[in-house]
């Protein structure tokens, strides 16, 4: 790892300030995507601002039909939480999902909505549930926060103080994670409420993205067989050597009929 | 520089290392204490899995400064009064190692997955193993272990 300075935040104020002052300096929480990074020294930050112990940044509540959850609050947390598990089981399901036990002891769901890798778990949830970011400056629509390949809404300065998930109806959170990382090669979330229902993939494109004409078809009917006859556009999808194109387009269907199956529409 | 306070197996130490030095460091390096392993060296393979303030985490992957305050567990530290702790006893009865280089990071990651899940089914512990990997393909026993470790434990 090149060098650099450890700090320990005392709060967000002054987190932000640090982000800010110092245009090379990266927030540290779980580290669990960072530190790895910055081995591989494919990252060199000037400051590491260590903000994991924040008391601003912890908390999981539901109010007023929101689910709250502080940035800095573990994987693991989510996953075992009695409060999330009510409110929005699919997404303590898909937390408990997430790396490996160790890394869900460590890892954020600020981090990873920050990171924003195109396997993640988290912004599927966070865009199929139509979240807001709430962040030191300002709250984000996450239809407007994801913007591709690692690239979010966050300016520079900016930090994930929580996210407010609307609780809805019903969700369901299904994934073919890659047997080795335990990424998702794709993974899909669906939510609804009524008539309303939004389909999130993560994995199989470069982004997360919303799947909008199952989205249409669901909203009619609410069934796996909705879906059948559509499909996810592969010359948009990802392709390596873990897989073509057109095998992520069509996972992420398969992922979807799953998701919508477990939602009850067969 | 950093200067890091922390308990290692009950014991407090003082240490001032540089600000990028890993936790897996401070403790082989500093602490002298060599049973936790590098392996992977990119948070995958789980031999360098120590206890956190009671909780199993790839020291690989946390900086020394994170752990400032904190109360560690090593594999040195697991067993207490010369009594090996139950996953210990069960891993040499079920001959859960061949080489043995992943032993003390399996031996801690199911440590810590047994207090949060006291009686799991197989395919609990095949998910509780996930990260940790061993390379002789000792699974087999790993999981035998485990499973024998949980009878002991919940007597």
């Amino acid at each position: 790892m090149h060098t650099f300075s450890y700090v320990k935040a005392k709060s967000v104020k002054e987190a932000g300030d640090l982000l800010a002052q110092h245009v090379d300096a990266k927030l540290l929480s779980g580290g669990m995507t960072l530190i790895p990074t910055m081995k591989a020294r494919l990252a060199q930050s000037s400051h590491v601002i260590d903000i994991a112990g924040l008391s601003e940044l912890a908390g999981i509540e539901v109010k007023d039909g929101k689910l709250s959850i502080g940035a800095a609050t573990k994987h693991v947390d989510v996953s075992r939480s009695a409060v999330v598990k009510k409110a929005i089981p699919a997404l303590a399901y898909l937390a408990g999902l997430i790396g490996d036990p160790q890394v869900r002891n460590r890892g954020t769901i600020g981090g990873s909505l920050a990171n924003n890798d195109p396997a993640a778990d988290y912004p599927s949830a966070a865009l199929a549930l139509n979240a807001t970011i709430v962040t030191n400056k300002r709250e984000i629509e996450a239809d407007d926060y994801f913007q591709g390949l690692f690239q979010t809404a966050l300016d520079a300065g900016e930090m994930i103080v929580k996210v407010v998930f609307p609780v809805p109806a019903k969700a369901a959170y299904e994934k073919f994670p890659h047997p080795a990382s335990g990424y998702a090669m794709a993974g899909a979330f669906v939510a609804q409420n009524g008539k309303d229902v939004r389909v999130a993939i993560t994995g199989a494109g470069p982004g997360v993205f919303r799947w909008k004409e199952a989205e249409a078809a669901l909203g009619k009917k609410l069934a796996a067989a909705s879906v059948e006859g559509l499909n996810v556009d592969a010359s948009n999808m990802n392709e390596d050597m873990h897989g073509t194109k057109e095998y992520r387009a069509n996972l992420a269907k398969v992922m979807t009929k799953r998701a919508v199956a477990k939602l009850g529409g067969k | 520089m950093a200067n890091v306070n922390l308990k290692i197996n009950g014991k407090a130490h003082s240490f001032d290392v540089e600000d990028r030095t890993l936790l897996v460091n401070l403790i082989r390096d500093h602490a002298q204490l060599t049973g936790t392993h590098v392996g992977c060296d990119t948070s995958q393979c789980g031999a360098c899995t120590i206890h956190m303030n009671g909780v199993a985490v790839k020291s690989c992957t946390v900086l020394a400064g994170q752990a400032d305050g904190a109360d560690i567990t090593t594999i040195e530290g697991l067993a207490k009064n010369g009594k090996l702790h139950p996953v210990q006893q069960a891993f040499t009865e079920c001959h859960a190692l061949q080489c043995g280089f992943c032993t003390p990071g399996m031996i801690m990651a199911v440590a810590g997955f047994l207090k949060d899940n006291p009686k799991p089914t197989d395919d609990e512990i095949y998910h509780g193993l996930e990260g940790n990997l061993c390379r002789c393909t000792g699974y087999i026993n790993i999981v035998k272990a485990v499973k024998q470790a949980s009878k002991a434990m919940s007597k």
